[in-house]
């Protein structure tokens, strides 16, 4: 079993983490069905493995490129939720001090380059920060966090091949969770696995489980690897899948009961929590600890997002540029 | 009379073309098993089938040009790019594509397409969901630009654009589709000639051109102008190429004074340009320069406490109409917005 090559620390860690996006989550749903968060969200339930698996697989000073379903990748980079939270409820305390929003989350100390609201248009930005990293000698690798949509972007083939041309320090993860909002990708697209187009431009293409998170880990480090000795980059493909709609309330027409309920069976949360029990590495009552510990913590980032000031109104042309800003939005 | 909300009435417009005429399809994001993402189109891939509402992958750049191309062949496609914001993803398809084809083959090819988008700010969906770029397609000889802002104009110059046959981007502004209000929408057939403003309010004290949701805004604010007297004629543009200029001529002669509202960012809104040929034409007879209510010159914030500030909102209108009449010529203006 896997399982046994990782310690008890790191396996609980991988548990806390996937609950924390989890219980993030479902708190921010909570907030939206109240109105406290006007902006309508799409959250990563059921997809917490690729968020966290991915991101446990960089450094600290590695950057990721998220995507509008974000929240969890902005967390399991190292995201403080309480920012994060602010940010959705567009205080001036969020990362983007309100000005970004869900969908936006950027936070260069945490190496978040941003989130994208325009689908697949992150992947060539991370290609670029790759490109940056090759130029300047340094060491930190991109990973590009993306849909199955996305993959249907002429974006994603460009950057794909600008990438793999230039033999860049970057990771191209694909979180294919099925359906682009309505759109089954077996619609739009005959090739059976993402991963194989790779094929196209001569990199790797792995495909994981994505509800496997101790795999998506594993795969990831590979070509986190791969990319820091140089060897270029790598297409994963996580086949993963969201249990809400592609935003809180859209109705789900495309899919059936049956779907959902075979994909739940994989939970990758539950699933993690199995092995880890049978293997002896935690109790029950250790594991409902730490649920009810990340829950306190999710019930404090709301409080801190629901305390914190909205952004002054004379601020609302600051930092459209980044500088002789005054004058540049006068006239 | 019959009566329909915004979207419904588009609903209805794309309906009876489909019944209509066999060459039209429809293509984007989610039109198919969904119905798109505002609802539109449920029910449309059953009647008329999946080859006629075609659910693409998210390729807005090819899509269009396909839909180009199928048009040059003699369909009649209407596409839909989500978020106005999206077409900055298919740009190449709609400005040196659509708009050039008919130019450059001498008049011999035609792209008889249809882009509907919605725009506009207000729904805290930040600066790559919310932006209204209409100025950016009437600055491209080829397009014509339609915005409309009641369900009788979007239902009518919708059929008309459809039937036209050069590509036209329609503009639908997301709040519109939320706005309550519905309007008498007549069940027998209709068309409305693009390239007709309509006046929506009669005044005599001053013009207030409009197009799109700030349509509404504009109403809002002539009847609050009314109880101090004011007496404020409203016209809604509804196209914004062609632009019918005659209906503006005639109001300012009238009126002597002139404000154009727009929810986009003020600098190179199309404001800009009627204003300039408003005092080109009517120089003699205002009394008052032309003013512009427009968005503040920034991204849209996504925070509720921002978004409302830098959007024209009727009190804008108000104030500036107010300024403009009693102030005259020598008025001191500050920023409206
Ligand atoms: C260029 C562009 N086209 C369309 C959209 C609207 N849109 C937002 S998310 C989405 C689906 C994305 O699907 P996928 O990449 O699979 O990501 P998922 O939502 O499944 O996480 C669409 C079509 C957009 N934001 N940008
Ligand atoms: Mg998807």
């Amino acid at each position: 079993m896997v399982i046994r090559k990782y310690g008890r620390e790191t396996l609980i860690k991988f548990y806390r983490e996937m609950k924390r996006v989890r219980e993030f989550e479902e708190k921010a749903c909570e907030l939206f069905a109240q109105g406290m968060i006007e902006y309508n969200i799409h959250t990563c339930i059921g997809q917490e493995a690729t968020a966290v698996g991915g991101c446990q697989a960089l450094e600290k000073n590695d950057l990721i490129i998220c995507t509008h379903r974000g929240h969890g990748q902005c967390l399991a980079k190292g995201g403080d939720p309480g920012i994060m939270m602010a940010e959705l409820f567009g205080r001036e305390t969020g990362y983007c001090r309100g000005r970004g929003g869900s969908m936006h989350i950027a936070s260069i100390d945490v190496g978040i380059l941003g989130a994208n609201g325009i689908v697949g248009a992150g992947i060539p930005i991370a290609v670029g920060s790759a490109l940056a990293t090759n130029i300047l000698k340094t060491t930190e690798i991109t990973l590009a966090f993306f849909g199955d949509g996305a993959s249907n972007t002429g974006e994603f083939h460009e950057a794909l091949n600008m990438a793999s041309a230039w033999n860049l320090p970057v990771v191209f993860f694909c979180e294919n969770n099925k359906y682009a909002v309505s759109v089954d990708i077996e619609r739009v697209s005959k090739v059976k696995d993402i991963a194989e187009r790779a094929k196209a431009y001569d990199i790797p293409g792995v495909v994981v489980d994505g509800c496997d998170v101790l795999a998506v880990y594993e795969t990831t480090k590979k070509a986190v690897e791969r990319a820091r000795e140089g060897l270029g980059p790598t297409l994963i493909e996580a086949k993963t899948y969201r249990y809400h709609g592609h935003f809180e309330g859209e109705p789900q027409v495309y899919r059936t009961e049956e779907e959902m309920s075979e994909w739940k069976k994989r939970d990758a949360i539950e699933r993690l929590y199995k092995e880890i029990i049978e293997a002896g590495f935690a109790s029950a009552e250790e594991l409902a600890d730490i649920d009810k510990e990340v829950k306190e913590e999710m019930e404090e980032a709301a409080l801190f997002a629901q305390d914190s000031p909205w952004p002054a109104e004379d601020e609302a042309m600051r930092n459209v540029y980044s500088n002789d800003n005054e004058r540049s939005v006068a006239r | 009379m019959r009566q329909l909300n915004y979207s419904k009435a588009i609903t209805e417009a794309l309906r009876e073309e489909m019944r209509r005429d066999e060459k039209m399809i429809i293509m984007g994001e989610d039109m198919g098993v969904m119905g798109s993402v505002f609802g539109l189109t449920i029910g449309f891939m059953k009647e008329f089938g999946a080859h006629r509402v075609i659910d693409t992958p998210i390729s807005e750049n090819g899509f269009t040009s396909v839909a180009i191309g199928a048009a040059m062949r003699g369909l009649r496609p209407v596409v839909e790019i989500m978020y106005v914001d999206f077409a900055m993803a298919c740009y190449d398809a709609i400005a040196n594509q659509a708009a050039k084809v008919s130019y450059m083959s001498g008049g011999t090819l035609s792209v008889p397409m249809v882009i509907r988008t919605p725009a506009g700010a207000g729904r805290r969906s930040a600066g790559q969901h919310s932006q209204s770029l209409e100025a950016i397609f009437t600055h491209i000889p080829g397009l014509k630009v339609v915005a409309a802002s009641t369900p009788y104009d979007a239902k009518g110059l919708l059929k008309s654009a459809i039937r036209d046959n050069d590509p036209v981007v329609f503009i639908e502004h997301k709040s519109l589709y939320f706005y309550d209000a519905k309007c008498d929408v007549p069940e027998e057939e209709y068309l409305i000639e693009l390239g007709k403003a309509d006046i929506k309010r009669a005044g005599d004290d001053v013009t207030i051109i409009a197009w799109s949701q700030e349509v509404i805004h504009a109403l809002e604010a002539a009847a609050q102008l009314a109880e101090e007297g004011i007496s404020a004629e409203v016209i809604d543009i509804r196209s914004l190429v062609p632009l019918d200029f005659d209906t503006i001529r005639n109001s300012i002669i009238k009126t002597r004074r002139a404000v154009v509202v727009h929810e986009a960012v003020k600098r190179g809104g199309y404001g800009g340009e009627i204003a300039a040929q408003i005092s080109d034409e009517l120089f003699d007879y205002l009394d008052a320069p032309v003013k512009r209510v427009a968005g503040s010159n920034v991204v849209i914030p996504y925070s509720p406490a921002l978004e409302d500030k830098i959007i024209p909102q009727t009190g804008n209108i108000v104030a500036t109409v107010r300024e403009l009449l009693h102030g005259g010529k020598n008025a001191v203006f500050t920023n409206a917005v």
